[in-house]
């Protein structure tokens, strides 16, 4: 078999790390300004890494088509994001470099992603700070007038920008003003509630895509001579996930059919502080920001199933499992650590709440601390205890107000006066299309940024990379890289979308749908959406082992044939249907979710969001194996419908690999 | 199914398609807990319409907590429901009780057609926002982030402005359905920055003449839209943008 794996050049540019982007990109072929007008790209997505790119290269002349499924191209799931974005700028004179961000990206990652793609992002972080300020954007100041900086995990610097808890929602305004711009002047044609289902290719090269219109169920054929996709991460293969609910892998699935390699589908990241489930009726979960592990200290009692109220257990009867495990990063260890610290207290039977699968997350210690530095600050002096607390809750309600009400509508419960009780929930995908140093993935003229690449996150994304990396891509990256590519398409005149390879795709895109509609079953999308999460998150979730995946593949398979023989997609296709976009969407999510468990049961190591019980050291840590597997796993389907495993081995040259340690 | 013991009769706006008539639904849901979303009570109703083999409710939601702007349900005579401060998707059954009958319909605004059932077309907003909701700056084109220092308050005020989510309660909630909160956020978040100055009269005048021709209605200062803004949007940013609307008409029919 092992005769079909294909190559995978990377194409990283020669010379020293910290010289290659700015040679490459001085050096890369250019499309003049009349050549550029005649171009045509297509841009799937317009979350951060979607409308900073459309926005960019229409700025740049070429002919932008957008695409997003929601109603405006401002509710992308990007608008979400809550804690901040990394950038070296070292404002806090705290000794940050582009090198630390590097080093602390990689080493984060678990040294599982590549050098000079890492180092380019910790290259251009400080240039989006400066663009997204000149946009508008209002990122949190000081007194002085000069921007605020936080810290986030596996980090001891301050380098994260944020703009109270909805610095997602701020940056992708910023995107989208830019890019409604570019619309206003007609340089971007917008395509809002349009799903893109199909890759046109044309002599092995994407030419377009079929979308249908989610209003009136048309299909769509769009030309473009090179496509973008930029549809985010597939955590809700998950089913419960923090990711939106309409978030989905069907772009980058489709591309999948056509040769597109998806690398290491199963590095997913549990993020550590989430809201608990609350019962069987909860259709997603609601993330508490990374950025309150400042402020909050993690523990759960000393005792077993302790049943006093929290603000009842003294102070002597805790136990702050975080700071005790990892002194040297307490609380602010990085996110697949403190994960798998909060599961090992839960299973050890030490978890509160009256589901027991839950830690606290307490701000008593911050309301005191604030408290008397803003009673100094004001020259108050003799005031009580609970006055003080309630200077230094203002304190961090100016920083995190809005996380507070989210927890209080959700839980009903107020986190001013008692902890947040918290769980780890999925919620982010490191794994992705597989792309080169160019963000092209290996199908020609075909490009994946932002989450649905396989990115620069390694096993393991430290927190307020993703924005970082998403506008990486899409202002400065992808942008200047995909000229390179163009500047040999100047002679390929538009392409009409009668031509046969459209014909054929809308065709594939028809028979599909008819068939879901046909299938007349009993069993709703949704339904199997939760059968699929619940085997996912059990056996390819926080921690795997091989048994568990080989079940789960099989279980997967029986899922795929009961769904296309028994699922019931309500409505017509001519209509606005979104029983028939979850159905379509669900039906990729099986397939990716066997992929997945494929790909863990091939990783025989521990890494970052991948801990397999088999390997691990004695005190529980994950335990790589640098010899057998320190390479991206990039999988390309057979004509069969298997999977055919490709190896890009993963060449450290700058930094020495060593066994991650935050103690 | 069944993890509560609510029982709720809903009546709820179906409507095929922006052409077709519409009107309301009786439906009775049992069993809800005081846990469930708002949102997720429609969840269950509509597995159970598809077991009935009917029909399930379309409605707008993505995100789920209250950002990114897609919901919009119009509950009991109030978009996003009778608590302030929070969205639709936000909202939790404790708010209501066992036996409670609640209406749900779409926004309702000539600006916003309905496309189906509770969902309506909100594109009006971008159109205001492509017209001049921007700071025209080219990627690459910027100095140093803190090459200009901005004051704590007035970033802070920026910031309040710029929280809208662009759900269109205000329009929904105004009996002229004016658009004049949405608009006015935008305006005085650029306004309130250094980075929006040079552009401030154009784009108050643009915004505002895009407004009007959406079909969006005249401000009457009622104030129902701030008191139903998720975010609560103030209306402070109404009088800032009448001034900027202003002072940019005197001043460009002078050139
Ligand atoms: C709750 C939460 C908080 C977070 N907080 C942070 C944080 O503080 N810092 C940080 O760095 N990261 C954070 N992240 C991660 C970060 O938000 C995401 O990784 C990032 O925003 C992804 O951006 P994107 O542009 O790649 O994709 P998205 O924002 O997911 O956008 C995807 C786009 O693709 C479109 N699309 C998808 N499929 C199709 C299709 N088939 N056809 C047409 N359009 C399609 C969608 O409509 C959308 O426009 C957070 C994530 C979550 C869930
Ligand atoms: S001003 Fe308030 S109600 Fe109006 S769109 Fe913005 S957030 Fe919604
Ligand atoms: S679903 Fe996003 S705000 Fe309600």
């Amino acid at each position: 078999m092992a005769e079909s794996t294909i190559k995978l050049d990377a194409k990283i540019p020669e010379g020293l790390l910290a010289e290659k982007w700015t040679k490459y990109r001085s050096t890369m072929p250019l499309v003049n300004p009349a050549n550029k007008r005649n171009l045509e790209i297509i841009v799937v997505g317009t979350g951060l890494a979607g409308a900073s790119a459309a926005a960019t290269l229409a700025e740049l002349g070429y002919k932008v088509k957008a695409f997003c499924f929601q109603d405006s191209p401002r509710r992308a799931h990007s608008i979400a994001a809550q804690g901040g974005i990394n950038a070296a700028k070292n404002y806090q004179n705290d000794g940050d470099s582009t090198y630390r961000l590097f080093y602390d990206t990689i080493k984060g990652g678990d040294y599982r992603s590549r050098e000079a793609n890492v180092y380019r992002l910790a290259e251009v972080s400080t240039d989006i700070i400066d663009q997204c300020v000149a946009q508008g954007v209002p990122f949190a100041r000081e007194y002085g007038g000069m921007l605020s900086n936080r810290s986030f995990g596996g980090v001891q610097v301050q380098r994260t920008f944020y703009a109270a808890g909805q610095t997602g929602q701020q940056l992708l305004l910023g995107a989208y003003s830019a890019l409604e711009r570019q619309v206003g002047m007609g340089a971007v044609d917008m395509f809002s509630r349009h799903e893109m289902l199909e890759v046109v290719m044309i002599d092995g090269k994407a030419r377009g895509i079929i979308a249908r219109n989610l209003i009136t169920g048309e299909l769509e054929r769009h030309f473009g001579h090179a496509v973008v996709l930029a549809s985010g991460g597939y955590g809700n293969v998950f089913y419960l996930s923090t990711n939106a609910m309409g978030s989905n892998v069907t772009a980058a699935w489709k591309a999948t059919k056509h040769g597109a390699a998806f690398a290491n589908p199963c590095f997913t990241q549990i993020h550590p502080t989430c809201i608990p489930v609350s019962g069987d009726h909860q259709s997603k979960l609601t993330l508490m920001s990374e950025s309150l592990r400042n402020d909050g200290r993690i523990w759960v009692p000393l005792k077993k199933d302790d049943s006093r109220k929290a603000v009842d257990i003294p102070e002597e009867e805790r136990d702050y499992y975080l700071e005790r495990r990892y002194p040297a990063f307490g609380n602010l260890v990085p996110r697949d650590v403190a994960s798998r610290a909060a599961k090992e207290r839960c299973d050890a039977g030490f978890g509160v709440g009256h589901s027991k699968m839950a830690v606290y997350l307490d701000f008593a210690a911050s309301f005191e601390r604030y408290g008397h530095l803003e009673a100094n600050k004001n020259n108050l002096h003799g005031l009580i205890q609970e006055e003080i607390l309630d200077l230094g809750r203002a304190v961090v309600k100016e920083k995190y107000g809005n996380l507070f009400d989210m927890y209080k509508q959700i839980t009903g419960e107020d986190p001013y006066q008692m902890p947040m009780r918290i769980y780890p929930a999925v919620h982010y995908t490191m794994g992705g299309l597989w792309v080169d140093y160019n963000l092209m993935t290996n199908v020609p003229g075909l490009y994946a940024c932002g989450e649905a690449n396989f990115s620069d996150h390694g096993a393991n994304r430290l927190g307020a990379s993703a924005l970082m990396q998403g506008l990486a891509d899409g202002y400065f990256v992808l942008p200047y890289t995909i000229g390179a590519y163009l500047s040999g398409e100047i002679r390929t005149k538009s392409i009409p979308t009668d031509h046969e390879a459209f014909v054929e795709a809308e065709n594939a895109v028809k028979n599909r749908i008819n068939k879901l509609l046909q299938i007349k079953g009993k069993q709703s999308p949704e339904s199997f959406h939760k059968r699929l999460g619940k085997i996912m998150w059990d056996k390819c979730g926080m921690a795997r082992n091989e048994a568990g995946l080989k079940e789960a593949i099989s279980e997967i398979r029986a899922l795929k044939d009961e769904f296309w023989t028994d699922v019931r997609v309500m409505g017509d296709v001519e209509e606005f249907n979104p029983e028939l976009d979850k159905a379509g969407r669900v039906a990729d999510f099986i397939e990716l979710g066997e992929l997945m468990c494929i790909d863990a049961l091939n990783r025989n190591e521990s890494c970052g969001g991948h801990f397999r019980e088999e390997y691990q050291t004695e005190e529980g840590e994950a335990l790589r194996d640098d010899a057998n597997y320190i390479y991206v796993a990039a999988w390309t389907q057979k004509e069969d419908g298997s999977w055919q495993l490709n190896k890009e081995p993963l060449n450290y040259e700058n930094i020495k690999i060593a066994q991650r340690s935050y103690k | 199914m069944s993890e509560g013991n609510m029982n709720i009769t809903l009546k709820v706006w179906r409507q095929k398609n922006s052409k077709s008539q519409g009107n309301l639904e009786t439906y009775d849901v049992k069993g809800i807990s005081e846990d469930m979303s708002f949102l997720e009570m429609f969840d269950v109703l509509n597995e159970k319409l598809i077991v009935e083999d009917k029909e399930p409710i379309a409605f707008d939601h993505d995100c789920r907590e209250g950002i990114c702007g897609m919901c919009s349900m119009y509950i009991n005579g109030r978009p996003h429901g009778p608590l302030e401060g929070v969205t639709t998707c936000q909202l939790h059954m404790r708010s209501f009780k066992d036996g409670d009958t609640i209406v749900v319909e779409p926004w309702r605004a000539q600006a916003f057609p309905v496309v189906k059932d509770l969902v309506t077309d909100r594109s009006a907003f971008d159109r205001v926002i492509a017209a001049g909701g921007f700071v025209s700056v080219n990627t690459g084109n910027a100095q140093d982030a803190n090459a200009i220092p901005i004051p704590k308050t007035e970033a802070d005020k920026a910031f309040a402005a710029a929280a809208c989510i662009g759900c269109g309660a205000c329009v929904a909630s105004c009996k002229n359905a004016s658009a004049m909160l949405f608009v006015s956020a935008k305006i005085s978040q650029l306004a309130l920055l250094p980075q929006g100055d040079p552009e401030r009269q154009t784009r108050a005048i643009n915004m505002v003449n895009q407004m009007d021709a959406e079909g969006f209605g005249n401000c009457t200062n009622t104030g129902a839209c701030a008191v139903e803004c998720p975010k609560e949007i103030s209306l402070e940013n109404i009088a800032r943008m009448n001034r900027e609307y202003l002072s940019a008409s005197f001043t460009s029919s002078e050139d």
